[in-house]
């Protein structure tokens, strides 16, 4: 093991990967806000009483859930002016957002329908129920979930290798080729993104659990990746 | 525009066995790794269950990416005499990845299913085996399905990424074309045509998972 795990050449590299992590985590939450944002747009437009609109919604939303973020990655970078690094945050923004707009939606379908009785019998118009009687019920049970996608970003952030980002692994994968010695720098990237997310999704899972007892409800989610 | 379809998509679909290829030798590892892990998860040994605990949270807490690299690059170097083949590191880095999230659907079926039928497996003298074999692991099946059925599809675009370690699939025969094209139009054309591809090859998956979800809430209510 020692004779190919090279102490002094990883302490050498280390302040250079460590560097990179803040395009890494600038590219994350980036990515994580346009996803909230976006993911609530997607989840009220699907909810539309306009059936047309709904239903393409829909359908975009299962697209973009279909096809590899990677390839979404390519087909922005090549065909529209952006740096690499904007194209990631949108890409990852709204790949993301429509597994958050999932999220959403289950919040919203956990609130009972008398709630929106209550809200007609009081005259309230349409954005007035949203605004004030829905989504402060539909949001905070499912926060602990939105925190979970933090994470997810998080991890898939080494696609931007694929659009000349230097993150972390981008810059673990250029050391590699330039010293032929791959197995410090990956192994560092790993070990970061280790120290990072899993401590992260354990206080999620706190939070899970807390949030949960709280409401007393249990909130149904379709396929989400965790 | 699109007017390319005849020599750009049959060069793209080149790469269709190699995405076929890694998709089932990866959904076959996953499928084996999560029920392995998941089962082992619930073991009532403390050993057992922190070494599928630490399996599944290394697998979990770092990048599909990252794992494939040191596959495909640092293991080589790591360990001497060992060489991957470009499918075998791909399919090997999606398999064991994705296996680690399946894990979690198997696990949370298991621990699903009401103590009430342990409790009555046992009351009727059944062994532990029998226990699992006959009365949980039914259950638990099909609370699995929808999970599965997600995580295929994750699966299936997880498969893009043996593009970066030079496995000649959809996408990196998208990106040949795209170097030898470089009309904007084209462009736009080649990654259409692979973002249909990869939809048209999840399709089936999305249907199926939808199949399954229905399958398995009726009739049963869970508390």
């Amino acid at each position: 093991m020692s004779d190919v795990w090279d102490w002094a050449f990883a302490w050498e590299i280390f302040p250079d990967i460590l560097s990179a992590i803040t395009v890494t985590i600038s590219v994350t939450i980036s990515a994580y806000f346009l996803s909230l944002t976006v993911g609530l747009v997607f989840a009220l437009l699907r909810r539309s009483a306009f059936k047309p609109l709904a239903l393409s919604i829909a359908g975009i939303i299962e697209f973009i859930r279909a096809t590899p973020p990677l390839v979404q990655l390519f087909f922005v970078f090549y065909t529209t002016p952006l740096t690499g690094f904007q194209t990631g945050v949108l890409v990852l923004g709204i790949h993301y957002a429509t597994y958050v707009s999932e999220i959403y939606r289950s919040g919203i379908n956990a609130v009972p329908n008398s709630q929106w009785e209550a809200g007609k019998a009081l005259n309230f118009s349409k954005a007035q129920m949203w605004k004030k009687i829905i989504l402060p019920q539909a949001v905070p049970p499912v926060i602990p979930m939105l925190g979970n996608y933090l994470i997810v970003l998080f991890k898939e952030t080494p696609l931007l290798l694929g659009v000349f980002v230097m993150e972390m692994m981008s810059t673990a994968r250029a050391i590699g080729s330039q010293t032929y010695s791959f197995v410090e720098p990956i192994t560092i990237v790993g070990f970061l993104f280790l120290i990072l997310s899993y401590p992260s999704a354990l206080f999620i899972r706190y939070l899970e659990r807390k949030v949960g007892n709280l409401h007393g409800n249990k909130v149904e989610t379709r396929g989400m990746k965790t | 525009m699109f007017s390319n379809f005849m020599t750009f998509a049959p060069f793209i679909l080149q790469g269709l066995t190699t995405t076929v290829m890694v998709f089932l030798y990866g959904a076959l590892l996953a499928y084996s790794i999560a029920i392995i892990a998941g089962l082992m998860r619930t073991s009532q040994f403390a050993i057992v269950r922190t070494i599928a605990a630490v399996f599944v949270e290394l697998f979990r807490g770092t990048s599909l990416l990252v794992q494939m690299f040191f596959l495909y690059y640092a293991l080589p170097q790591l360990i001497d005499g060992i060489s991957m083949s470009l499918m075998l590191a791909g399919s090997l880095a999606v398999g064991l990845n994705y296996g680690a999230y399946a894990s979690e659907v198997v696990r949370s079926a298991i621990n699903s299913i009401h103590i009430g039928q342990t409790e009555a497996a046992i009351s009727l003298n059944m062994s532990r085996f029998q226990r699992l074999r006959l009365v949980i692991l039914p259950q638990a099946f099909r609370l699995m399905l929808p999970g599965f059925g997600n995580n295929a599809i994750e699966l299936l675009k997880g498969t893009s990424l043996v593009y970066f370690i030079g496995l000649a699939d959809l996408t990196f025969n998208a990106n040949v074309l795209r170097g030898s094209n470089t009309a904007i139009s084209s462009q736009v054309e080649i990654y259409t045509y692979l973002l249909v591809a990869y939809f048209l090859l999840a399709l089936p998956l999305i249907v199926l998972a939808r199949y399954l979800e229905k399958r398995a809430s009726k009739g049963v209510t869970l508390s």
